[in-house]
């Protein structure tokens, strides 16, 4: 259970996990998740691979059905809502991101004001604004006209992360967001992460990387390959026994500004201490 | 936003024209004075038959069959995510040339030859669509797979039909099976079934640009995507079937129109539709009009035209797509 449960001044969940078990096709039930996920929180995924994170983002953005339990979106049933009513509140960054077509990166942006607009409605003047302002917030200012087949993986990734921010959700859903990112730019993405939930908002991430999960994700989910998941502050989660159990992987721990940090205790590590 | 100003009137202006050319071009070639004077309301006896019974009526017909096509398989295109699927190579063609050929053989009247197509055209949606969802999720590529796969059984089974056919009434169904405009009567109903498709489609562009990114995109962006993807299907089949009773089976109109377009006006539905419409209409009116002309008296089937240009344009598509 989260602590925030108990504060008397937490504010209204955005989207409720009841009993949730998400449907990962040939596996067995995970544990039921039960946890809120609040306005102001930023909610870290961190799993081994094929732990289903990804399936649990896709199920919480309404994009699969749920094996069991249900997920509420400020209150509502999530499977009931119009999905149109859904995308103005959940913005999701996929891992992959599917290019059939040729398309410059401006028309890319802009495609995250497609839940606010009518169908006979062209994009107005302010939505070309949104769109701008999320490729300034990216570091993509001056690419507009690029075709994204000419991009990195890098700039496709944050384009991804820019359209989210012209959709301008509440909750952001977040696959891998720092995927293919540099250093700089996975610091960059996720101050931009972290200020929208400053703002308010809330956001959901799965990564990789459990030293960036630490500075910048307040709560964390572990879920476990055998389909258990435990959840908390990051405080309670980031345990060593808990994540090498996680991973699977032994862990050498230390400290940096008082952030905990983690690194995969390996034969270099072993040599290095023998010198 | 001054590039859609400027093509859709550019097209509009070109529509006009390979209209006047097919009316003006044939046996007895006519000055564009005395074309005009025809469509104006003057002009010789003998001009205004050969122009206002015959030669507008085809000219008509060819535009609306060249428009329908070119929205058929723009629609598909976006619809597997994949710029060679249009209707011949997904099967829907060859659905509706095989509930034509059938209603042909078993000697129904017109309205009937129509509404076969249409039927093997909607039956060919279902089977390939059906078929493609299988156990697991739609993918493109398996969508159009199922769709090569289908169109060669249909081609087997039009085979079957000629070879069983009374050799009286093989001509007319060769003919009709390579694309011929000889037989279309009145173009009406091609129009008025490609003006509604046009006006229906254009305020899904936008949703039909999201859903171009991928479904599952489509879907976090508000998008339904399955309802869309059905309608879509079924427009296609309308479009296809509607074609296909004009015209019979006229190939590479869909996939090589909305194509090129593409490659001069990007991939935004809102205006690649309606463009897809005017220069499908305008390729197959000029078609069409070489078709008459190239070896007159002799005619040829239009879709001989169109393949002999489409052959090459696909393969350099797929030598040019890595």
């Amino acid at each position: 259970m989260t602590d925030s449960r108990l504060l008397q001044s937490a504010p209204a969940p955005l989207l409720t996990l009841m009993d949730l078990v998400v449907d990962i096709p040939g596996r067995g039930d995970g544990a039921p998740l039960n946890l809120d996920i609040r306005a102001g929180q930023c909610w870290g995924i961190l799993g081994p691979n094929g732990a289903g994170k990804s399936t649990l983002l896709h199920t919480l953005a309404g994009l699969r059905p749920p094996r069991r339990g249900t997920i509420r979106l400020q209150g509502q049933p999530l499977g009931q809502l119009p999905r149109r009513r859904i995308a103005r509140l959940l913005g999701m960054v996929f891992q992959d991101h599917q290019d059939g077509f040729p398309a410059t990166v401006l028309e890319t942006a802009l495609i995250g004001r497609h839940p606010y607009l009518r169908p006979w409605e062209m994009e107005s003047a302010e939505d070309h604004q949104a769109a701008l302002k999320a490729l300034r917030q990216v570091d993509l200012a001056g690419m507009e006209t690029r075709l994204i087949a000419t991009l990195s993986g890098g700039e496709r990734q944050r384009l991804a992360i820019a359209t989210a921010l012209t959709q301008d959700p509440r909750i952001f859903l977040l696959d891998e967001p720092t995927n293919h990112l540099d250093l700089h730019h996975q610091v960059a993405v996720l101050d931009i992460v972290r200020r929208a939930v400053t703002e308010g908002r809330s956001a959901v991430l799965t990564l990789h990387d459990v030293n960036l999960a630490a500075r910048y994700c307040d709560h964390l989910l572990l879920m476990y390959p055998g389909g258990e998941a435990c959840w908390g502050t990051t405080r309670e989660m980031l345990v060593p026994n808990a994540l090498e159990r996680l991973y699977g992987q032994a862990l050498v721990t230390g400290e940096v500004e008082g952030v905990p940090v983690f690194f995969p205790r390996t034969d270099l590590t072993e040599l290095s201490k023998a010198d | 936003m001054s590039r859609p100003a400027l093509v859709l009137p550019i097209l509009l202006g070109a529509a006009g024209l390979s209209l006047g050319i097919a009316v003006a071009l044939g046996s007895v070639p006519l000055t564009p004075t005395e074309t005009l004077a025809v469509l104006t309301g003057g002009g010789e006896p003998l001009h205004r038959t050969l122009i206002l019974e015959l030669r507008l009526p085809r000219a008509l017909a060819a535009f609306a069959t060249g428009g329908l096509l070119a929205v058929a398989g723009a629609l598909m295109q976006v619809l597997l995510r994949n710029p060679l699927a249009d209707p011949y190579v997904l099967g829907l063609s060859g659905g509706a040339a095989v509930g034509a050929l059938l209603s042909m053989l078993a000697g129904l009247g017109m309205a009937m030859v129509s509404g076969a197509a249409f039927a093997g055209a909607l039956l060919s949606t279902l089977i390939v669509f059906g078929l493609a969802h299988g156990t697991g999720s739609w993918t493109p590529t398996r969508l159009l797979l199922t769709g090569v796969v289908v169109a060669a059984g249909w081609g087997a089974f039009i085979s079957f039909l000629l070879a069983v056919s009374p050799t009286t009434e093989l001509p007319g169904m060769l003919y009709w099976l390579m694309g011929d405009l000889s037989h279309a009567h009145s173009p009406w109903p091609a129009w008025i079934v490609l003006v509604v498709v046009v006006l229906v489609a254009m305020p899904l562009g936008r949703s039909l640009n999201v859903l171009a990114r991928g479904p599952l995109q489509a879907a976090a962006l508000g998008v339904a995507v399955r309802p869309l993807e059905w309608t879509l299907y079924g427009v296609a089949a309308l479009v296809t079937a509607t074609a296909v009773t004009m015209a019979g089976s006229v190939g590479f109109v869909g996939l090589i129109v909305p194509h090129m377009l593409r490659l001069v006006l990007g991939n935004d539905q809102r205006l690649i539709l309606p463009a897809s419409a005017l220069a499908g209409g305008i390729l197959l009116t000029l078609a069409d009009t070489l078709a008459r002309t190239l070896i007159a008296p002799q005619q040829l089937p239009v879709g001989v035209i169109t393949a002999m240009l489409g052959v090459p344009v696909f393969l350099y598509l797929l030598y040019r797509s890595r």
